[in-house]
């Protein structure tokens, strides 16, 4: 009796703190390629925050963002250099870099994903790892 | 005299003790009756779509949906999408709001460049109508409302050869995030039931009939 109280219990807390990503804003991408890694929270990029000021076209042709989620790369020494986020991140079109945690924002150890999307909902993970691994194997 | 007063309020105490006993009787035996209905209900294993998942919280706030870091400060200085999405037409699948309209009635004015608000897209009114072997109704693609988002080097010819029939595309593919895919599922509407006919929305001619599987035209039992 006890025990079972104990883990319906256990299973309580687990639910708790889990992330519950099903509530994140559909297209939310979370990017960490690299956050983790340095010790800086995964960056959250809300997709409708930005739809409503910018057509698709400024970020995905003019910028040259790909169509994948942790597909850019992107490192905040190019974002210095005014590339990625740094082409309106720089203190003119929008706020700048300082303000590391409207951009780092997330739940630390979260991957990086496009979230409510289709394909993950129906299969298995969206997001392959960044290879660096070296060109011998071509 | 006193006797008598004293055995009459006595007798109506008592009358009244046992009344009120009678009601809290009855009361507790309609209380039983109602305790057997509930052991006739039925198991909760029984339930219509028990498998099928509860409705999410639809447009949560940054500090309520999971993968926002609470304990980060930044967090609550976030918009929260509810704000935004006030007054814009309502869709029932994405973000639950629909994009292409709110554009088209003037609600929203996104810049076409970065740093002028005034350059305006370069929109192509072009319907492409791909006709579908499936009983499902044909596909209609208009560029319009593509065009009044993305450029036309976003999607040609990396993603779409921009010749006719050169295109293999099919719902696996689109699922898999390639083809159409590549937005409709991630960003842009998503692919469920509910969204079928966005894109599947040219009927069919009326004399159009499936066409028939070769094995079962050539089976001898027919």
């Amino acid at each position: 009796m006890f025990r079972s109280a104990l883990i319906g219990l256990l299973g309580v807390v687990a639910v708790l703190i889990m992330p519950q990503s099903a509530k994140a804003e559909y297209a939310d991408v979370v990017i960490n390629n690299y956050s983790d890694a340095a010790g800086m929270r995964p960056v959250v990029f809300p997709h409708w925050y930005h739809r409503i000021r910018f057509r698709c076209k400024v970020c995905h042709a003019d910028l040259g963002f790909e169509f994948k989620a942790g597909g850019n790369k992107i490192t905040m020494a190019k974002i210095i250099d005014g590339q990625f986020c740094g082409a309106c991140h720089n203190g003119e079109i929008s706020w700048s870099v300082e303000n590391c945690g409207m951009c780092h924002s997330g739940v630390t150890g979260t991957p990086t994903s496009i979230h409510g999307s289709t394909v993950q909902r129906l299969v298995a993970p969206t997001y392959k790892a960044l290879e660096d691994k070296p060109q011998a194997q071509k | 005299m006193t006797m008598k007063k004293y055995l009459l309020i006595l007798m109506a105490l008592l009358l009244a003790v046992m009344f009120t006993g009678a009601g809290v009787m009855a009361a507790e035996k309609k209380d039983a009756k109602k305790a057997e209905a509930k052991k006739a209900t039925v198991s909760s294993a029984n339930v219509f779509n028990r498998l099928l998942k509860k409705e999410k919280v639809k447009n949560a706030s940054p500090a309520d949906d999971g993968i926002h870091d609470v304990a980060n400060d930044g967090t609550h200085v976030l918009q929260p999408p509810l704000i935004a999405y006030e007054g814009l037409p309502g869709t029932d699948f994405g973000n639950y709001v629909d994009w292409v309209k709110a554009l088209d009635d003037g609600l929203l004015k996104p810049r076409y460049d970065r740093f002028d608000p005034k350059v305006e897209p370069l929109v192509m009114d072009l319907d492409i109508v791909r006709e579908v072997k499936a009983s499902v109704p044909d596909v209609v693609f208009p560029h319009k409302p593509h065009t009044q988002w993305l450029h036309c080097s976003n999607c040609h010819p990396k993603i779409f050869i921009p010749q006719r029939n050169a295109n293999v595309i099919n719902m696996s593919a689109i699922l898999l995030g390639q083809k159409c895919g590549v937005c409709h599922g991630k960003v842009s509407f998503p692919i469920n039931t509910k969204s079928c006919k966005k894109c599947h929305s040219k009927e069919k001619p009326a004399d159009w009939k499936p066409p028939q599987s070769e094995a079962s035209l050539k089976t001898p039992w027919r």
